[in-house]
């Protein structure tokens, strides 16, 4: 897509389009009612602690370790789902076997299943007594109600993420290139380390980064899937509820906002990767 | 999906076109990859979602039905509905008008707007109900105006509505802007040229080019809004039979031991996703073209 | 709002889900009927219990004052349950697992005099209950007193207490059986519930999240639990899989219940909320509580049949110990509190 150069004084570019006034206020009204406004009431919330407060939240042993488990997991869980997804998107986009479609289909389960459901599904197969959970206990792996638990539940929401932000490019990558690279006499190998896999990069970021964001905040699936235990497998959402139950509301505030900023910064990265991406690759 | 833009035929139908082998993978190398995505789906997407169905009707379909007899349940499906007929059209609105704002005009400041509309999605469920406490729970910013006037926000469907809308409050606008962006301007400077109004070069041009990517992404917005936990069970307050929605309803009869009950709520709701995905596949299957640009991401 | 444009027929789905939709919204609201409805917000194990009072209590209601009389009720955690109230639902009532969750209501929100439990007979307690263990069939552990459950063997299921009443409970009994076992020594007291505690693989949020942990899914080899739990247990997942085993000591459980005066003074319900609450001390609903498995205050009133399932056990109050409920509350469970301090030294 060819777009015009960027506008460096005016506010915006002039068009003969109309509603720009109507549609942008509209679009910043809601937002701003919707959105930015109870996050600023969460923000106000949480600077009542004062900025040593916060600091002292998100030090807390007990919240650090939360946070860490959060994270930490998610970050695996999220790199378990872009490799696999990834495998999933390139086979349903370039290969043809039976039940594609359907699997095609599938992908996006996790999308349209409740969390909730999830959570309970999840924790019936894999308990010790479920029937995935007693096969991995066989091999010495507890699964539900540990930092396990958490992993599958948080690949499970991630997965979608993964697979959809990939598989559109890899249905549009030029098939010229790769016979190009072919006919040149480089080995498949090399064709697809070299030309096919490096513009997916930002799109495999993007997925990465989305279904990490996805984890990290992840609740409903995973706390009954999780031992919930301090230090071990207490997620950061959940310790929000606790404080919550504790009437810190101020304390459940520092640690959302501080969620908060961490994926709004994965966010923005997200979008400049994308921005960045396209002015590189013409497209995602 | 897979087979997106193809206005012409598949180069995979080319002919005159270098042997197989040197643009795929050999075969054995292919049905590997294909063996481990496929038993990756079946493990963590397909398996959760039988044994949904499998508990559900563990004692068969007498004591499955009954689950939906029930009054609680009952009134818990109809919130659930009443919810999504308000967050879903909201939302609906609210993308094409910041899709249109974003994909048909230049401006300063976009990636920052963009980042700010897919926020809700990367914010924790608790996260999303908390903050609408902190605004208008009694204790909240709006709390004493709100008891002066008798007016009850959260536990009841206001605040159920307005957390929804705020999980799902990305879904369209995402699904609408990268589509927007694909399909350029010019159609739309031709038909104003020709002297069309803005609302009806919106209603002849733009929408017919957007539908089924809108389509798709209202049906998504409205599994999501049907089916959110964490942020609707902070502000419900969990009173039977008045602000219980399905999810919640899920958790609270497994938590009663019925877990056959428990169990077929949920699969009315994995049954809801189900016919997402059926009817999202459809729409692929018979509109491959126009919709090709609107998947690339969500 | 698109509006289905008729040359367009791909868009007329659109407009007729809407239609559908807004039917069903319509037909939610007129399905609500004006009619008197108390709200009782409470605690986790009491869903059944209260099913039955409730009915009851509309019957009897209706008879004596002809008016038709809904009570809603909304279960959770205790902790969870009294936020909802600080943050604002319409409760006329509360019937939570500990006094000190009521105590914050009152602290926070004023919508309840702090003086609230010299409102109602004995403390605002219409009923009392105290700690049991269910354990699995033949008690292959061999647990039989507290002692049993800080045993490096034996895999405990018990709830978060800084979410779960119940989970409160069980931490402040193993606390006082220790205290008076090691004479009254604080220290070895904090001891033994920390090694408690390290027996524990799951700490669900409430009680009812334990118990499908430990019968549902399997974990662990006792659960202390509420006596009504236990009992509720056996009667839903079979007498054949688990045995209740009763400790020789355990503590004074008190579930108070309250008016919560502001909100009946505004809904103007404060004459039928007030009648709800006398009604949990008549015979009747002591009667109830006995069948399921609570201790009646007033024991003439209950089945003979009911009360022997009830035994006689040497209950302790641990207000006796450790002072008042605010004390025990910040001692405790408290952000810096016992609970955090032991699981901080236990990881």
């Amino acid at each position: 897509m060819v777009e015009p150069p960027r506008p460096r004084r005016r506010f915006r570019q002039r068009s003969v389009i109309p509603g720009f006034g109507l549609t942008l206020g509209y679009t910043l009204t809601c937002l701003g009612v919707i959105v930015l406004l109870p996050l600023a009431a969460l923000v106000a919330k949480a600077a009542g602690l004062g900025p040593a407060g916060i600091w002292a939240v998100a030090t807390d042993p007990r919240v650090a370790s939360a946070l860490r488990v959060s994270f930490g997991v998610s970050l695996l869980a999220a790199l378990t789902a872009s490799i696999f997804g990834g495998i999933v998107a390139w086979v349903l986009t370039r290969y043809e076997f039976p039940g594609r479609k359907l699997a095609d289909a599938v992908v996006d389960l996790p999308f349209a299943l409740p969390t909730a459901v999830a959570g309970i599904a999840l924790a019936s197969l894999y308990a010790p007594n479920g029937p995935l959970g007693a096969q991995l206990l066989k091999v010495g792996i507890e699964a539900a109600y540990t930092p396990v638990g958490i992993f599958i539940a948080m690949v499970f929401i991630g997965l979608p993420f993964a697979v959809r932000t990939v598989q559109p490019l890899i249905a549009e990558i030029d098939k010229e290139v790769e016979e190009a690279s072919a006919i040149l006499g480089a080995s498949r190998v090399a064709t697809l380390t070299k030309v096919v896999l490096p513009p997916l990069i930002p799109a495999v970021l993007t997925g990465f980064a989305l279904a990490f964001a996805r984890g990290v905040g992840e609740y409903g699936s995973i706390i009954f899937i999780a031992g919930n235990l301090p230090y071990v497998s207490e997620i950061a959402p959940l310790l929000i509820v606790i404080k919550l139950s504790e009437f810190d509301y101020e304390g459940a505030s520092a640690i959302a906002v501080i969620m908060l900023g961490i994926s709004f910064l994965t966010l923005l990265a997200i979008n400049l990767v994308q921005a960045w991406s396209r002015r590189r690759f013409g497209y995602v | 999906m897979s087979e997106a833009v193809a206005p012409f035929p598949d180069t995979r139908d080319d002919t005159i076109r270098p042997p197989q082998s040197v643009v795929t993978e050999r075969p054995y190398v292919r049905w590997l990859l294909i063996a481990v995505a496929l038993a990756f789906l079946a493990l963590f997407l397909v398996l959760p979602l039988i044994t949904v169905f499998a508990q559900a009707l563990a004692k068969g379909w007498g004591a499955y039905l009954a689950a939906f007899t029930e009054p609680d349940a009952q009134s818990a499906i109809r919130l659930t509905l009443t919810v999504a007929a308000i967050a879903v059209p909201f939302n609906l609105v609210f993308g094409v008008a910041a899709a249109w704002a974003i994909a048909k005009f230049e401006f300063r400041g976009k990636n920052l707007l963009v980042t700010l509309i897919d926020l809700p999605f990367s914010v924790s469920p608790v996260v999303s109900g908390l903050i609408y406490v902190l605004v208008f729970g009694s204790r909240g910013l709006f709390g004493p105006f709100l008891v002066e006037h008798d007016i009850q926000i959260i536990f009841a469907v206001p605040g159920i509505v307005l957390a929804t809308v705020f999980v799902t409050f990305p879904f369209v606008a995402r699904q609408l802007i990268p589509l927007m962006q694909e399909q350029g301007t010019a159609e739309e400077e031709a038909a104003l040229t020709l002297g069309a109004s803005g609302w009806h070069a919106f209603r002849t041009v733009t929408l017919p080019n957007i539908r089924w990517g809108l389509l798709y992404a209202v049906l998504l917005c409205n599994a999501r809004a049907m089916g959110e936990f964490g942020a609707v069970s902070v502000v419900s307050g969990h009173i039977r039979g008045l602000t219980n929605t399905l999810p919640l309803h899920v958790e609270i009869l497994y938590n009663e031991y019925n877990f056959v009950a428990s169990f077929a709520v949920a699969s009315l709701l994995a049954g809801l996703a189900l016919v997402t995905l059926a009817i999202k596949s459809f729409l692929e299957w018979r509109y491959a073209d126009d919709i090709a640009a609107g998947t690339r991401r969500h | 709002m698109t509006s289905g444009n008729p040359t367009r027929p791909g868009f007329a789905p659109f407009g007729r889900a809407a239609l559908f939709g807004l039917a069903l919204a319509l037909g939610s609201v007129g399905g609500a009927q004006a009619q008197t409805e108390i709200l009782n917000v409470s605690y986790d194990p009491t869903r059944e219990l209260y099913r039955e009072i409730n009915a009851v209590f509309a019957e009897e209601w209706k008879a004596k004052t002809g008016e038709t009389i809904t009570i809603r009720a909304a279960h959770g955690g205790s902790g969870a349950q009294a936020r909802t109230v600080i943050d604002g639902i319409p409760a006329d009532v509360v019937t939570l697992g500990i006094p000190s969750d009521i105590d914050a209501i009152a602290k926070i929100s004023k919508k309840i005099p702090a003086d609230w439990r010299s409102k109602l007979p004995n403390e605002g307690l219409p009923y009392t209950s105290t700690v049991v263990f269910l354990v699995r069939k033949g008690n292959p552990k061999a647990v039989k007193d507290w002692s049993d459950l800080a045993k490096p063997d034996v895999k405990v299921i018990t709830p978060n207490p800084k979410t779960s009443a119940g989970g409160r409970w069980n931490f402040l009994a193993a606390w006082g059986y220790a205290y008076e076992k090691e004479g009254k020594d604080k220290e070895k007291a904090n001891a033994f519930v920390g090694s408690f505690y390290k027996n524990v693989p799951v700490l669900d949020t409430g009680a009812r999240g334990s118990t499908v942990t430990f019968a549902q899914r399997g974990l662990g080899d006792v659960l202390p639990t509420w006596e009504n739990e236990a009992f509720l247990v056996l009667e839903e997942f079979g007498k054949d899989k688990f045995d209740i085993v009763v400790p020789p000591t355990s503590i004074y459980a008190e579930p108070p219940v309250a008016l919560v005066d502001a909100n009946v003074d505004k809904k103007g319900t404060r004459k039928q909320a007030e009648a709800y609450l006398q009604f949990l001390y008549s015979d009747k609903a002591q009667a109830i509580f006995a069948k399921h498995h609570y201790r009646p205050i007033k024991r003439e009133a209950a089945k003979a049949e009911d009360l022997a399932l009830l035994p006689e056990i040497k209950l302790f109050k641990i207000e006796d110990v450790q002072g008042s409920w605010d004390d025990i509350q910040k001692l405790n469970f408290d952000n810096g509190g016992l609970f955090d301090q032991l699981s901080k030294a236990g990881r």
